[in-house]
């Protein structure tokens, strides 16, 4: 890529490094707008995959809601993700976990990761 | 005058305030320099002559560095003209930089295309494509192309297969979401013709108020 273009995405790239992996499950704080209110709203799920790099890094959140598969795309450095805290680091094998979605119960759950 | 001669360098995405994204393709425009007026009297129009990217003496043809040695200029790669009320305001040798944009201005982006090499009509025209299955053996094929002895041939116009892209392209009406005066950077919404590192032409829009 263009080290310009480059230097133009490095501007708008979050200072607060997000430290999660794939297979972690995390709290997404996504901030909404209605009307003139602001609020927070929380995301919780596993993540399923990271894609994209630089400013255009998007990832993936799961849950299921009322036993309906809920799959939620966040753009990394987008204002609107004010927060993102891991509350439990899971295994993961795969660089991309789709599979999860074809499993229900305890299959769909990643394995916890010893932190050491 | 509001227009620029500049180089495309790729496309990324910009965040605003609200959390949306703005899809811009980053333009290096400029620092362009006036190297010739173009008058009524003296060439029955008005318009200004940009250079842009200086070259090597030894890769300009004679031409060339003769028209812009006659002002004491450097040769440069590109030059391109830019329509003017009054060319009386211009010098040659004026600089010409990012700064006749501002954000929010709305323009138009002049390119040359990628080539496409031949293609058929379904690509190159958006002619809809045949049944794939039940017998039919019209997958991608134009149909027919006009009528039987009258005219007995085929109007001018038809659209066939052929080359595509490598034309020179206009889009119009494009955003210009921010300016970088010091890099000479101009981010424009959208994207614009051309390949990455290609010229392009940035003109102040006059379609529409």
């Amino acid at each position: 890529m263009n080290e310009k273009i480059r230097e133009i995405e490095a501007k708008q790239m979050r200072e607060d490094a997000l430290e999660f992996g794939i297979g972690d499950t995390v709290r997404v704080d996504v901030r909404i707008r209605e009307g003139s209110k602001e609020r927070t709203q929380a995301f919780e799920g596993t993540v399923l995959a990271r894609r994209g790099s630089g400013v255009n890094e998007t990832f993936t959140v799961r849950r299921v809601a009322s036993g309906i598969g809920v799959e939620r795309v966040f753009p990394l450095n987008s204002p609107n993700v004010q927060k993102v805290r891991v509350t439990r680091r899971g295994k993961a094998r795969r660089a991309k976990l789709f599979y999860l979605r074809d499993r229900t119960g305890k299959a769909a759950k990643t394995k916890a990761r010893d932190i050491r | 005058m509001k227009g620029i001669i500049g180089k495309k360098l790729g496309m990324t995405r910009v965040f605003n305030e609200d959390g949306t994204a703005t899809p811009v393709t980053v333009i290096e425009a400029g620092p362009c320099v006036v190297t010739q007026i173009k008058t009524k009297d003296s060439d029955g129009y008005e318009a200004v002559q940009l250079g842009f990217e200086k070259m090597r003496r030894k890769s300009a043809t004679k031409p060339r560095i003769g028209h812009l040695a006659k002002h004491g200029l450097a040769p440069r790669r590109r030059l391109a003209e830019f329509r003017v009320d009054d060319p009386g305001e211009y010098q040659v040798g004026q600089e010409v930089t990012v700064d006749v944009f501002e954000p929010g201005d709305v323009v138009d982006v002049t390119g040359w295309s990628k080539g496409r090499g031949f293609q058929g009509v379904v690509r190159r025209h958006g002619f809809a494509v045949g049944r794939r299955t039940h017998g039919n053996r019209n997958h991608r094929k134009p149909g027919s192309i006009g009528q039987s002895a009258t005219p007995a041939r085929v109007w001018k116009g038809r659209k066939l297969p052929g080359r595509m892209g490598a034309a020179r392209t206009t889009i119009k009406r494009l955003d210009v979401v921010q300016i970088d005066l010091e890099k000479n950077l101009l981010l424009v919404r959208g994207a614009v013709p051309g390949a990455n590192e290609g010229v392009i032409l940035v003109k102040k829009s006059n379609t529409g108020k």
